[in-house]
């Protein structure tokens, strides 16, 4: 692998890591909302969420690409109040992996949860614990297997995201290059070598990444 | 004590608990059959639950009142509760689990003390285990000195005892024969198991689909058994 082909790996690996961390607290947050409250509006947010799962991936890049461009409504708040540009950037591969893979972590968490018996939360207020000391001390020790089985499965699906990236940061050589990106433009330039050798460190990290999320997710919490 | 459950109104499955009793006695039982909302009272009088309507006093303390829609949450009625399935914390040792709602020594006082609710249910050597590890008796009495360590005011018991067999029922009612000496804290005891009522409680209530049918002193002479099954036939030690 030549230097290039490492800089496109470890770009991919620390971007996709980091729209993770990023989407962590927002994910959790909604997808404690679905599994233990009751709400107006709730199965519209829920289909909102989970819509990135399904749409075509150039149509949702489509739609951040109008929101954070230049006159978009988001990129022109950031531009005018932060001086940040998102299209084209690395910034935008990191919008582009975390809404991709958002739907996977709030899937994954929302059943962690659902997973935790309630009786356990509920003796915890008799004890005299207020919601958040319920949170993280009882939901989210018991249901942290599936959590982070959830994000092992985000990060996986960041990793090879594809068509919103390119709709919102582009293939740009050393700054918005990924692994997927990459293995597309060798393949289009007839440069089989370098897309296989891609091709391989891609089904190396997507297959460690799957086997982990398995591996945490066979393993359930006490009911 | 005294508990007020006036226009109580809360549907479950497919009838309506509707009670309206004041209770005074220190140890009242909740006797009925499964499905009869045993449970789903206990779950209402901690908080755990919302009424159709509802206006529940604690001395006086006003804790749910669905008119004035005051409802105080579970972790401020200072309420112990043991659920039917005891619902230690897995993933926290016996210790951590004891000390999770335990209020400070000075708040506590000396009656309510770690050290003295340990005696008491005699589990000071449990504290470093697991509780996956501790055998049926002992995870009831962890689970009774869980709550205890709150410094309740009113202790409720959702049937404690259900899932043990007769001989270790008979080795656990003497516990809470000595918690209730020891302690003289007012308790509300679901059970559908007679002997344990006639062995702890100083008034019964029988419920029979949400609605309180009988009230009587639990005494044999005072509760006669209506019919010919027997519920329960453990003997005390």
């Amino acid at each position: 692998m030549t230097a290039e082909e490492w800089q496109i790996v470890w770009f991919t690996a620390w971007v996709s890591a980091l729209s993770t961390l990023l989407i962590l607290p927002l994910g959790l947050a909604v997808a404690w909302l679905l599994a233990r409250r009751d709400w107006p509006g709730k199965s519209l947010v829920q289909t909102v969420v989970m819509m990135p799962l399904v749409m075509p991936p150039v149509a949702t890049g489509l739609i951040l690409l109008k929101l954070f461009g230049r006159r978009g409504p988001l990129g022109r708040l950031l531009h005018d109040t932060l001086d940040l540009n998102i299209i084209f950037t690395w910034r935008g591969v990191l919008v582009a992996l975390g809404v991709m893979s958002f739907p996977l972590l709030v899937l994954s968490a929302r059943i962690a949860f659902e997973q935790v018996n309630p009786r356990f939360e509920q003796v915890a207020r008799t004890l005299g614990a207020g919601e958040a000391r319920v949170f993280f001390t009882i939901t989210l020790p018991l249901a942290w297997r599936g959590i982070l089985g959830g994000m092992t499965l985000a990060f996986a699906r960041a990793l090879g995201e594809f068509g919103a990236t390119i709709m919102v940061a582009g293939n740009i050589a050393g700054q918005t290059s990924t692994l997927s990106l990459s293995i597309y433009q060798h393949v289009q330039l007839g440069q089989d070598p370098q897309a296989y050798r891609l091709l391989g460190v891609s089904v190396a990290l997507a297959f460690l990444a799957v086997w982990t999320s398995e591996c945490l997710l066979l393993r359930r919490p006490s009911r | 004590m005294n508990l007020l459950l006036k226009n109580i109104s809360l549907p479950v499955a497919d009838f309506c608990i509707e009670v309206d009793v004041e209770l005074q006695s220190q140890v009242t039982a909740i006797f009925g059959p499964s499905g009869a909302g045993k449970t789903s009272l206990l779950d209402l009088i901690a908080g755990l639950r919302r009424p159709a309507s509802a206006f529940i006093q604690l001395d006086n303390r006003v804790l749910t009142d669905t008119a004035q829609k005051t409802l105080v949450p579970p972790r401020l009625r200072e309420m112990g509760y043991v659920p039917q399935d005891l619902a230690l914390f897995p993933h926290l040792s016996v210790r951590q689990n004891l000390l999770y709602g335990r209020k400070s020594e000075t708040r506590a006082g000396p009656l309510f003390s770690l050290g003295h609710i340990t005696d008491v249910l005699e589990i000071q050597p449990l504290a470093g285990r697991r509780v996956t590890e501790l055998s049926g008796g002992e995870k009831q009495r962890v689970a009774l000195a869980r709550a205890l360590l709150t410094s309740p005011r009113l202790l409720l018991l959702d049937e404690p005892l259900r899932s043990l067999d007769e001989a270790l029922k008979a080795k656990i009612i003497p516990y809470l024969q000595r918690v209730r000496g020891e302690f003289q804290l007012p308790m509300l005891y679901v059970t559908h198991d007679r002997q344990e009522v006639l062995a702890l409680c100083d008034e019964v209530l029988e419920l029979k689909r949400g609605r309180i049918t009988k009230r009587t002193r639990a005494t044999a002479q005072d509760w006669p058994i209506i019919n010919s099954e027997p519920i329960g036939n453990w003997t005390p030690q």
